[in-house]
């Protein structure tokens, strides 16, 4: 009895673990899931563009278009709401997000800033054919990968 | 005359000269003494810096360097990735004034001023200085480089491509900013015991043996000796040298948290034409775009020609998969 009560104690600790890491992997809190979601709405618009700048999809001045200015509006979200203390890698699972973002808040909104200022640039070339929308391009994805070299942590 | 066992007699007063004896060292005390003598000799001849060979500097001088290809060998080799400023971007890469630092296991390696400047930098360097550096991993002064500075893959380079590279150098910006020293634990503050890790680690061959068609050839090339993509994609062993026995099948991120992805052709399943545009334009097949040290050196190959990423891409498709290896 005395030797099974620490074991009991032990499993059940056991138990409590397993059920917290597994809801803590669910769990992942609605900002994170909004901003995430915000970054695949801007990986897929970018997706219209990019394939028709490397030649996999025909060239079209429309669709070139509305897929920049839907990169606009994203741009045009204000971002308060997306990324609560507490919401970084090191906090909780599912995020990719380093915690240098909290420390570095005037950089990260420069550079979310720049982002909006190469979407305003895109959307006005993206209608005027394959070399303006190939061209104006280049500084959106500059843009990402600035953020993402400072901010975002590998897989 | 008075030497030393006579003043001792004088002093006790006996007059008695002690037995002369023949002092003779027991045989167990020679062996020891010369295998002791052979382990240092052997010890001290291992952990020497190397240099390049007379002939070799002969024919280094013999070459003449091109600026313009200089520049390609650059932008491949990824200098400015580690030596321009933490964040520089555009021309401001070209000011390679260190001070970028990068965490280890062994410690905090702090990217030196390898600009023109001739004191602070490495603008006093002869060609054959430069030359050594890169082949060798050892600086004029005769001492070994730390490998987080990485000639194990520079040795592979072809000498034309440095004696170019080393033209190229000629007109980059001077800064005056001064070396910071690395913040190491001991025993890796031991300069000299770099020298065993060179022994273990140098190689004079590429991993990828393989009988490879020119394409594939040259992103070897490109890959295994001037990018040294093996640095961050291959895993390490305890001593710090890559396991080329699982080349380029993904690691532990060296420098913070999570891994640095296989380029494997079972891991890495774009096409070649998604490898290629993806050093190009820094976007995935998914359109998410490249993150943490992959921004520099996407925005180094992105200065080479679509030939070359073409090339990388098909080399990486002749690498033996990932998953018929053991794990780390």
């Amino acid at each position: 009895m005395s030797l099974r009560r620490p074991l009991i104690a032990l499993s059940a600790l056991a138990g409590l673990t397993l059920t917290t890491t597994a809801a803590f992997a669910q769990d992942i809190p609605p900002a994170v899931k909004a901003r995430q979601g915000q970054f695949q709405i801007m990986a897929l618009n970018i997706g219209v563009l990019g394939n028709m700048a490397r030649g996999n999809t025909a060239y079209d001045a429309a669709q070139a278009t509305a897929a920049a200015a839907n990169l606009v509006a994203i741009a045009s979200l204000d971002q308060g709401f997306h990324w609560p203390e507490g919401t970084d890698n090191m906090s909780i699972d599912g995020t990719r997000a380093e915690p240098a973002i909290w420390d570095n808040l005037p950089d990260v909104i420069a550079k979310w800033q720049a982002f909006g200022a190469a979407a305003t640039g895109l959307s006005a070339e993206a209608g005027n054919g394959l070399d303006a929308l190939r061209a104006a391009l280049g500084p959106v994805g500059g843009s990402c990968s600035a953020c993402h070299d400072a901010y975002r942590a590998p897989e | 005359m008075t030497d030393r066992r006579t003043a001792a007699v004088q002093r006790d007063g006996l007059g008695t000269p002690p037995p002369a004896r023949p002092r003779k060292w027991p045989r167990v005390w020679i062996t020891l003494g010369l295998t002791m003598a052979l382990v240092v000799g052997a010890a001290w001849l291992i952990t020497r810096p190397a240099t390049l060979s007379l002939a070799a500097q002969a024919e280094l001088g013999a070459m003449t360097g091109d600026p313009v290809a200089g520049e390609q060998v650059f932008w491949a080799a990824g200098c400015a990735a580690c030596h321009a400023a933490d964040g520089a971007q555009g021309a401001a890469r070209l000011i390679l004034s260190g001070g970028q630092r990068f965490t280890s296991p062994f410690g905090t390696f702090v990217a030196p001023n390898i600009s023109m400047h001739p004191t602070q930098g490495i603008g006093g360097w002869t060609q054959a200085q430069f030359v050594t550096a890169l082949r060798m991993g050892t600086s004029p002064d005769g001492r070994h480089y730390y490998p987080a500075f990485p000639y194990a893959a520079y040795r592979l380079a072809a000498p034309q491509d440095l004696v170019d590279l080393w033209a190229y150098w000629q007109g980059l910006p001077v800064s005056d900013q001064p070396s910071l020293p690395h913040d190491l634990g001991f025993p890796f503050t031991i300069r000299r015991a770099v020298g065993v890790w060179k022994w273990r680690h140098l190689r004079d061959d590429f991993v990828q043996s393989g009988d490879l068609n020119p394409d594939q050839a040259r992103g070897r090339y490109l890959v295994e000796a001037l990018a040294h993509c093996g640095e961050c994609h291959t895993p390490r062993g305890a001593l710090g040298g890559l396991d080329t026995t699982r080349w380029l099948a993904g690691a532990p991120n060296p420098s913070g948290t999570g891994t640095i992805p296989a380029l494997t052709p079972d891991r890495l399943t774009w096409s070649t034409a998604d490898i290629a545009a993806y050093l190009s334009d820094g976007f995935t097949p998914d359109f998410d775009s490249a993150g943490g040290s992959m921004v520099a050196v996407i925005a180094n190959m992105a200065q080479l020609p679509e030939t070359d990423r073409q090339a990388i891409a098909a080399y990486l498709k002749t690498v033996p998969p990932a998953t018929d290896r053991p794990q780390p």
